[in-house]
C-alpha cells in the first residue's frame, strides 16, 4: 500500500512519520491487532489529534510511538516510526529511555499515576532535569520553579516541595505538563490530558497547553475521545476506527464535511449544547467490533448504513481525497475544503 | 399546579471531620447546604456541577443512602426522610438509582437473570413465572433479548451492561430514578443509545428523573428543568431551554462557557475562572462563590444570596446572585 498523505510538497519535512505501524497483542484466542498498519506525519510545531472511541487503539498507538509496548503480550509487527528522519523501531531500549522525556515526553490521562506519591514535585522534576539537560540539581531545580511558574501554579517556589497528594486533580496536571516540557521536547504526546479534569480546569489547562506549545514549538498528538477538545486544539486530526485510521485530515474540513460515514456519525452522535433540542439524538447502531473477531471486509461496515456487499469483503485501504484521506469505499463527495 | 412527585425541602448533609486524640469532630464538610428543588411527575431535572460540588451527595441524600443532616425529602406524598428502617426498605422499590460504572454496580457472579430478579424476590413481588416474564420483559425495553439472560456481566459491553443496570433500575416499577452520571462512562455513539433510551422510558412509563451529570451539554438534551450547584449549594434553577439561552449567575456562564465546541474556528469568549474550586471545608463567607466571581463586587463577601425569581411569568428561573 502506498501513501501520499502529504498533498504538500512545499511544506518542510514531517517531524514524525508512521508508516503502516502494527502492534498485535497476545491473547489466549491467537494473536489481535489492537493497532493495523497505522500511517500519518506530524510537522514540527504541529497539533494533531489521535481520536476514536474506547479500543480503537489511539493509546497503543501512542505507546508504540513511546517505545513503551508492553511485551509481552504486546509486539510491534511491522512498520516504521521516524522521528526526525530516525528509524525508532528497533531503536535499543537504553536508546530509547534517552529520548523518553528529552525528544519525546509525554502526559497521561491520571497524573497521580503517573506521578510518584512519596517524593515531592521537586525531586521529580529536578531528576528528570539532571538527567536530560546535564544541569546541577541547584540549577534543576530553578529550572523547575521557572517551569511551575509557566504553567500557572501560584508561588511555585513553595509549591515545588509538595507531594502530589497535597494538590487538586488540576495543579497535578500542570505539574506533569512543566514536568512533560522542562527539556524542551520536539514531541509531546498527550493522553486525554484534560479527560479526568472539570470543564472549567480544562479550559485553563488547555490555553497553558497551548501556549506553552507555542512558546517552545514543540509539536504535539493529543490522543483524546473528546472531539471538542480536538476542535479547540487540534489543526489535522486521525480518526480511528477498530484498529484502523478511517480518515485523515485537517480538522477544518473533517468536521464541517467528514467523508467516512463513522466520522459522520460520531460527529452527529456527540452532545452538543443546542439552540434548539432535538427530540432524539443521532446514534451510530451497534457496537465496535471484538478485535479477535473483524469481519473480513470493512470494520465498520455492520454498523454502516451504506454498506453494500463490497463493502463486507473487501477492506478499503486509505486514500487520499482532496485535502483528506478517507478509507471507505463509499465517501461523502464532498467538495474540496479550503484549509 | 399539581403535587409534584418529588419535593427537596432544604435538604443539608454534613459530614463530621475528625481528628486529633479520640477523632472527635473538628468541623462540619457542608457537602449539602440547605438545597431546595422539586421535580414534577414523568419531568427530569438535570444537576450540573463540578467535581465535588455536592450533587452525588444530593442524590444519595434523597434516597437517604446518605442519611440527610437536616429537611425533608417529599415523595408523592410520603415523608422519606421520616421513614424507620423497615419503611424505608419497603418505600424504596419507588426509588432507585443507575450508578455510573455499571461494572461496579454489577455482581459479577451473578447472571443478568439472578441480578435482575433480586429486587422483586427482596420485596416478594409476583410468582417465580411472572417474575421470570418480568425479567425478559424489561429486557426487551431496554433492547436486549432473552439470550442474555444467563450471561455474566463481563461478556457485555459498556453500553449492554448500563442497560443492563437501567433494567435492574425498573424491575420494581419506581417512581423516581436517580440517574448518577449513568452516561458518562460511555463512549460517544453508545451514549447516544442510553440517552434516547431514558427519554423513551421516561415518556412511556412516566418516570421522574434526577439526571446528575457534570455534562452539560448531555444534561441539556435530557432535562425540563436544571439546576447548578457550586460548593453544596443550588446557585441557579431554571427550565432547560432558560438556563442555556439566557444563563443569569456568573459561574453558569463561565461553566457553559468552557464547554469545548466540536465546530473548529467557532471560537467563543471562553471565561476562564481564577483559580480553584475552595475547600468546602472552609467554604467563603457570603456567596460561595465570591472568589472566583469576574463580576464580585465588595458586599458579595458578606451577603449570601438566596435563590430569587429572576423574572415572573413560566417556569421560575431562580439565582442565587446579588447582581443577577
Amino acid at each position: 500500500m502506498t501513501l501520499s498523505i502529504q498533498p504538500d510538497d512545499t511544506r518542510s519535512d514531517p517531524l514524525l512519520r508512521v508508516r503502516d505501524l502494527t502492534v498485535a497483542f497476545d491473547t489466549d484466542q491467537g494473536a489481535v491487532r489492537a493497532v493495523d498498519r497505522v500511517s500519518f506525519d506530524l510537522m514540527p510545531g504541529e497539533t494533531l489529534g489521535l481520536v476514536g472511541e474506547s479500543g480503537c487503539g489511539k493509546t497503543v498507538t501512542s505507546l508504540a510511538l513511546l517505545g513503551l509496548i508492553p511485551s509481552p503480550p504486546g509486539r510491534l509487527l511491522s512498520g516504521s516510526i521516524r522521528l526526525d528522519g530516525r528509524e525508532l523501531v528497533g531503536l535499543p531500549e537504553r536508546d530509547y529511555r534517552h529520548l523518553r522525556g528529552k525528544a519525546i515526553s509525554m502526559i497521561f490521562q491520571e497524573p497521580m499515576t503517573a506521578l510518584n506519591p512519596v517524593l515531592s514535585i521537586a525531586t521529580q522534576m529536578t531528576d528528570v532535569i539532571v538527567r536530560h539537560q546535564g544541569l546541577s540539581r541547584r540549577q534543576a531545580r530553578a529550572r523547575a520553579v521557572e517551569m511551575l511558574a509557566l504553567v500557572g501554579i501560584p508561588s511555585p517556589e513553595k509549591r515545588i516541595d509538595d507531594y502530589p497528594h497535597q494538590m487538586s486533580g488540576g495543579m497535578r496536571q500542570r505539574v506533569m505538563i512543566a514536568m512533560a516540557l522542562s527539556c524542551e521536547p520536539k514531541l509531546l504526546l498527550a493522553d486525554e490530558p484534560t479527560t479526568a479534569l472539570d470543564v472549567t480546569t480544562q479550559a485553563q489547562v488547555l490555553d497553558e497547553m497551548a501556549r506553552l506549545q507555542e512558546r517552545f514549538g514543540t509539536a504535539m498528538i493529543l490522543v483524546t475521545h473528546d472531539l471538542g477538545v480536538v476542535a479547540e486544539v487540534c489543526r489535522r486530526a486521525v480518526v480511528m476506527y477498530a484498529g484502523r485510521v478511517v480518515e485523515e485530515g485537517p480538522v477544518s474540513c473533517l468536521f464541517s464535511r467528514p467523508r467516512h460515514p463513522y466520522t459522520e456519525g460520531l460527529l452527529a452522535a456527540i452532545p452538543r449544547i443546542r439552540e434548539e433540542k432535538l427530540p432524539e439524538l443521532p446514534t451510530i447502531p451497534g457496537s465496535v467490533p471484538d478485535l479477535r473477531h473483524l469481519p473480513p471486509g470493512c470494520r465498520f461496515a455492520d454498523r454502516c448504513p451504506r454498506a453494500d456487499a463490497r463493502c463486507r469483503e473487501q477492506e478499503p485501504e486509505l486514500e487520499l481525497r482532496g485535502d483528506i484521506a478517507v478509507a471507505c469505499h463509499h465517501p461523502n463527495s464532498h467538495a474540496e475544503c479550503s484549509r | 399546579m399539581s403535587e409534584p412527585l418529588l419535593r427537596v425541602e432544604r435538604l443539608s448533609k454534613y459530614f463530621p471531620v475528625r481528628g486529633g486524640l479520640f477523632r472527635r469532630a473538628r468541623g462540619w464538610l457542608k457537602a449539602v447546604d440547605e438545597v431546595s428543588f422539586e421535580v414534577p411527575r414523568g419531568h427530569t431535572f438535570g444537576l450540573v456541577g463540578e467535581s465535588g460540588c455536592g450533587k452525588s451527595t444530593l442524590g444519595r441524600a434523597i434516597l437517604r443512602l446518605h442519611e440527610p443532616t437536616a429537611g425533608r425529602v417529599v415523595l408523592d406524598g410520603m415523608d422519606i426522610t421520616a421513614l424507620d428502617p423497615k419503611a424505608l426498605t419497603a418505600a424504596r422499590r419507588h426509588m432507585q438509582i443507575v450508578f455510573q460504572d455499571p461494572y461496579a454496580s454489577l455482581s459479577p457472579r451473578r447472571t443478568v437473570l439472578q441480578t435482575l430478579l433480586e429486587p422483586m424476590e427482596v420485596h416478594r413481588l409476583g410468582t417465580p413465572r411472572s417474575r421470570r416474564d418480568k425479567v425478559v420483559e424489561l429486557l426487551d425495553i431496554v433492547g436486549l433479548g432473552p439470550e442474555v439472560l444467563h450471561r455474566y456481566p463481563h461478556e457485555f459491553s459498556g453500553g449492554q451492561r448500563q442497560r443492563i443496570g437501567i433494567a435492574r433500575a425498573l424491575t420494581l416499577e419506581p417512581k423516581f430514578i436517580v440517574a448518577d452520571e449513568a452516561v458518562s462512562a460511555l463512549d460517544v455513539s453508545v451514549q447516544s443509545q442510553v440517552l434516547n433510551l431514558i427519554s423513551r422510558l421516561q415518556r412511556e412509563l412516566g418516570i421522574s428523573f434526577l439526571f446528575i451529570s457534570h455534562d452539560l451539554a448531555v444534561v441539556q438534551h435530557i432535562s425540563h428543568r436544571v439546576g447548578v450547584m457550586y460548593l453544596g449549594r443550588l446557585v441557579e434553577v431554571a427550565p432547560a431551554e432558560d438556563l442555556y439561552r439566557d444563563p443569569r449567575h456568573p459561574y453558569t456562564r463561565a461553566l457553559l462557557s468552557a464547554v469545548p465546541v466540536p465546530e473548529p474556528g467557532r471560537r467563543r469568549r471562553r471565561i476562564v475562572l481564577q483559580g480553584e474550586v475552595p475547600s468546602p471545608l472552609h467554604p467563603p463567607s457570603g456567596c460561595p462563590f465570591h472568589t472566583r466571581c469576574p463580576e464580585a463586587e465588595p458586599e458579595c463577601a458578606r451577603i449570601r444570596p438566596g435563590l430569587e425569581p429572576v423574572h415572573d411569568g413560566g417556569a421560575p428561573h431562580l439565582v442565587a446572585c446579588l447582581h443577577r
